[in-house]
């Protein structure tokens, strides 16, 4: 392991680039996103240095620790490392920010502060988003938990759509609500554990006797927050109107980043830190991640607004996720997280894509398109491949996952794997159903001589296919990374695979 | 004088002083006679500038007693003072606090005396005497002294060893700020009803103190704190007198930091005040009256605590919720502000109710943290104006971000600190009394806090909202450019609530050290 600080190294890159952004002189204003765009790929660059060193058989469970006192009082460490999932997710999150910044070229055409302001809430948000996966200190993650948050905020609130201050205080309450009532189960956890300057460490509070009363108390609080934050029904109702009136990039951000720090936060705190309490729950998550799984899809087909259903399916593919996680088998949760990153990389497809489209047509209802495919063949090919990744077609990232988390259900669970693959069946007819009513059908009139993909849109699409389909049809080296981290984290719930037994001897295996 | 209440019936001992413990307060009442002589004998056109010139030194001074004070420590004057930890660092907090105050009640704009000021309090509103004092150029500098008495007292306040040295502290704090809260140069009706509203329920509520008191004495046979704490822990029986006693001077008490249900003044009196006053009065009064609540309950009373706890948990609890909630209804600006300034009186309660070392310190970490957000922030609200008179009306602040990005970039900042968002000081606050109260069985306190705290933001996002993601209502609405007095008492206020919320750790340090109570 080299000493050098990796994480704190790529988190800081961006936060640079976004104060250089934000304060720009006037004479170099107008350059103001191609330094956005550079910062966040020298943050990738790092990024993926980083990623070439992580060492597969390390028996520490976080690797690029670095530590230091921070809040001594409070037992408070700037601490961060990550393991395999963080790892990953981390990579997303980095390959994701300069697309987004790509794909946010000319959201603020003006040249100016404005412009500015926005590309620097985008980078501050991106070292927010690698200290939130990288933290191994509860507080330290509670604080990169809360602070992304504002930038957001400003994100939908200043550059969304017409509803945007409606959307962003909703966002922002239902998340500050979710934080604080985590912050209580963080406080107490600190007073169970074993106190001292460094005592919010990962470390030091994983395998903690608790009682059972506090200890499932305290699960529910970091639940609640991680439940509004994947989001759950029935607290996901601030997602869809988030993701409709901000910015597609922003959007992507938002689903594809942020709320993976819900169900990340479900693995490493609710998992590793209250195994008993986690044992006890899963009855229930589960029922409701089933019922997120279907209820999404339900609303997703449902939806008129092209943002609204993608949110939608994110609601779905989240309560797979949740599914996955929950069902504390190593293919299960493995599925799940690898699921985090697809999800990722096909969401932003979905949303970047259908931003194209809203910006050339000018409106997000469905209804107002039909027959685009022969008017902008590029561009209904592209939407069409990132559907199909999102219905999880074999041969696309998704399908893995949702096999892997499918099965790891069936293993335990066999009524909610099922139901839950009722899921997929849901997800081709709102993909399918889209492209039908927005790609296929006479050519229309009015869209005429509306161009395809620009050079500018091909670069923002092009990553994230080419993710579609390594991932899709190698994700070893991602499962690699994966599987230890899981592993790991199933051994300190203290509960193992199911032994595979003849169909007809596992009956007691179903509950 | 103190000596010879509480030896009656002993033959007269000069008592000791350690001036060097008390050489703080000395400093800060002799620049308040100073300046009493200033406006006696200082030509009118040059009493601005000498005013704030004296009161500045002064409160350096006093800092620098403060700090040569901390080899003074102990109680001095037959016991009717004590200078102990949390004594002087809540003198210290006071001081610097005051400071600022005095750097905002500075502000001129482009008058000749300070703005937010009338020319002469005496005359009616729209009377020809107040037009003549305009004329005239009169300016309160009153104000200054009138400040510096107030100050005096509050330094007495969380200082004093016995109830009676804390009932004067009470009365030479409350009494300047009565005459502060009167003396706005625009609405000043409003400011006169206010200041009326102000004395006539502090009168009520010094009595409160005073009655209770009375009970105190009548139980234990003295007005010593340490020694009322020794009656509760070897006397039984007498709960007659004890717990309305102890709960009478609470009433009193409470009052002062605006906890429900004594907390109906508030929001008019923050209303009506000049601005900086409020800032003032929001930020110092609760320093003060916070430290005379910690060393009333930790020194006198905290014995007998299982008789009257529940009480004060309700006190707290209604503080919070109420607080939060009726803010969501407010439109002024001044208004919203003192609802949240009683939500947040509710969780400093939380920390006092921790009855620990733990809770002493996270309090006196949360008064500094939020008296330096609290005044830059009323700072803040006397800047902004339409056509010269403040824009209180929140639908005023509309689009401010576009127009004024530093000034709306500061409030809301501000606004996330009162909110709890980390990295500010405001969570480094809430963390450590909640932190306090759950470590100390007063979890469910904690809770309320943390829901609480969820409405509350409601409110400070919704102001954010209006300064960044509306239009602008109107033209007229603008910051006016402060003098470098006001931008300093804003920079520093906006620096600390960063620095208090990045690193913290130094000032928890000294926090700690000096949380604990001479008895």
């Amino acid at each position: 392991m080299s000493s050098f600080p990796w994480l704190t190294t790529i988190g800081l890159i961006p936060l640079v680039g976004a104060l250089v952004v934000a304060f720009l002189p006037a004479s170099l204003a107008d350059r103001a996103k191609q330094i956005a765009l550079g910062f966040s790929i020298v943050a990738l660059l790092f990024t993926v240095a980083a990623a070439l060193q992580f060492k597969l058989g390390s028996n520490l469970q976080f690797q690029f620790q670095e530590q230091h006192s921070w809040i001594g009082q409070f037992g408070v460490s700037y601490a961060l490392g990550v393991d395999g999932i963080a790892l990953v997710l981390i990579v997303m999150a980095a390959i994701l920010v300069p697309v987004c910044v790509l794909a946010a070229w000319n959201d603020v055409p003006e040249i100016g502060k404005r412009q500015q302001t926005y590309f620097a809430l985008m980078l501050v948000l991106e070292t927010f988003m690698i200290g939130v996966f990288s933290a191994t200190d509860v507080f330290l993650f509670y604080v990169f938990f809360e602070a992304m948050l504002i930038p957001v905020y400003f994100l939908i609130g200043s550059f969304g759509g017409s509803r945007r201050q409606y959307a962003a205080v909703k966002f922002l309450l239902f998340s500050l609500l979710g934080g604080l009532v985590m912050l209580v189960a963080v406080i107490a956890l600190y007073h169970y554990g074993p106190g001292g300057t460094d005592g919010f460490l990962v470390q030091k509070l994983t395998g903690l006797k608790l009682d059972q009363t506090p200890g499932r108390l305290m699960f529910l609080g970091f639940f609640f927050a991680f439940a509004i934050k994947a989001p759950m029904w029935p607290v996901h109702t601030w997602l869809p109107d988030a993701a409709t009136e901000a910015r597609p990039a922003t959007a992507v951000l938002l689903v594809g980043v942020l709320d993976k720090v819900g169900t990340y936060g479900m693995i490493r705190f609710c998992l590793q830190l209250f195994p008993e309490a986690s044992k006890w729950a899963t009855p229930a998550i589960i029922v409701l991640a089933v019922i997120s799984v279907i209820y999404g899809a339900l609303l997703a087909i449902g939806q008129t607004d092209i943002m609204r259903l993608i949110a939608y399916t994110s609601v779905s593919h989240f309560g797979f996720i949740v599914l996955g996680i929950f069902a504390m088998t190593s293919a299960g949760t493995a599925g799940s997280a690898l699921y985090m990153v697809n999800h990722g990389f096909t969401t932003a497809a979905l949303f970047l894509v259908a931003g194209m489209l809203i910006h050339r047509r000018g409106s997000k209802r469905i209804p107002d398109y039909g027959g685009w495919q022969r008017v902008t063949p590029v561009l209904a090919g592209v939407f069409l491949i990132s559907g199909l990744s999102g219905l999880a077609l074999p041969g696309m990232n998704s399908f893995i996952s949702e096999f892997l988390v499918l099965l790891g259900t069936f293993q335990r669970y066999r009524v909610a794997a099922v139901i839950a693959a009722l899921g997929i069946i849901l997800a081709s007819l709102y993909i399918l159903l889209m492209y039908q009513r927005m790609m296929t059908g006479p050519k229309p009139d009015a869209a005429a001589g509306t161009p395809d993909l620009s050079h500018r849109e091909k670069w923002v699409v092009a990553p994230l296919i080419a993710a579609f389909i390594v991932l899709g049809f190698y994700p070893k080296p991602a499962l690699d990374v994966i599987n230890p981290a899981v592993a790991r984290t199933l051994q300190y719930v203290g509960v193992t695979d199911p032994v595979a037994t003849h169909p007809a001897a596992a009956e007691g295996a179903v509950k | 004088m103190i000596a010879s209440l509480s030896g009656l019936t002993t033959a007269f001992v000069a008592t000791t002083i350690d001036y060097g413990a008390i050489m703080p307060m000395l400093i800060i009442f002799a620049t308040a006679m100073i300046g009493v002589l200033v406006e006696a004998f200082a030509p009118r056109s040059q009493r601005y500038v000498v005013q704030v010139s004296v009161a500045l030194l002064g409160l350096l001074g006093a800092l620098g007693a403060v700090i040569v004070g901390l080899d003074h420590q102990g109680s001095t004057l037959a016991g009717a003072v004590v200078m102990d930890g949390p004594a002087l660092f809540l003198q210290g907090t006071i001081v610097v606090l005051a400071a600022l105050s005095i750097l905002a009640m500075a502000e001129r704009f482009d008058g000749v005396g300070a703005d937010a000021f009338t020319a002469q309090g005496a005359a009616t509103p729209g009377s020809a005497q107040e037009a003549a004092a305009v004329r005239a150029g009169a300016t309160t500098t009153e104000v200054f002294p009138l400040t510096m008495l107030a100050v005096g007292g509050m330094m007495l306040f969380p200082a004093a060893g016995d109830l009676l040295t804390m009932f004067v502290a009470l009365e030479v704090l409350s009494l300047p700020l009565y005459i502060l809260s009167g003396l706005a140069r625009r609405r000043r009706l409003l400011s006169q009803e206010a200041s009326l509203k102000y004395f006539l329920l502090g009168a009520f509520s010094s009595a409160f103190f005073l009655f209770g008191s009375a009970l105190l004495y009548g139980y234990s046979g003295s007005l010593d704190l340490s020694v009322i704490a020794q009656a509760i822990s070897t006397r039984s029986g007498m709960d007659g007198l004890l717990v309305p006693g102890v709960l009478l001077v609470l009433v009193g008490l409470l009052f002062k930091i605006g906890a429900v249900p004594f907390h109906s003044w508030t929001p008019d009196v923050y209303q009506g005040a000049p601005t900086p006053v409020t800032g003032f009065m929001a930020a110092c009064t609760k320093v003060a009256a916070f430290g005379a609540i910690l060393r009333f309950i930790y020194v006198g009373v905290a014995g007998s605590r299982w008789d009257w706890t529940a009480g004060l948990w309700a006190v707290a609890i209604l503080t919070m919720v109420i607080g939060a909630v009726l803010a969501i209804t407010q439109t002024d600006i001044k208004r919203l502000l003192a609802y949240s300034s009683i939500a947040h009186a509710g969780f400093v309660l939380t920390g006092v109710l921790a009855f620990d070392k733990v809770g002493i310190s996270s309090v006196l970490f949360y008064l500094v943290a939020y008296g330096f957000s609290t005044i830059a922030a009323f700072a803040i609200v006397s800047m902004v104006r339409d056509d010269g008179s403040e824009a209180t009306h929140l639908s005023q602040w509309a689009g401010l971000g576009k127009n004024h990005p530093v000034v709306a970039g500061a409030f809301a900042f501000l606004l996330l600190a009162f909110a709890g968002i980390p990295l500010t000081s405001g969570f480094t606050a809430k963390f450590a009394v909640f932190s306090a109260a759950v470590a100390h069985g007063a979890t469910v306190l904690a809770v309320v806090g943390v829901l609480s705290s969820a409405i509350a933001a409601f409110v400070y996002v919704r102001i954010i909202v209006l300064m960044y993601f509306s239009e602008p209502a109107g033209e007229s609405v603008h910051a006016v450019s402060p003098s470098i007095a006001t931008t300093l008492a804003v920079s520093i206020g906006v620096l600390m609530t960063l620095i208090l919320g990045v690193a913290p750790s130094p000032l928890l340090d000294l926090a700690a050290r000096s949380s604990l109570f001479l008895r």
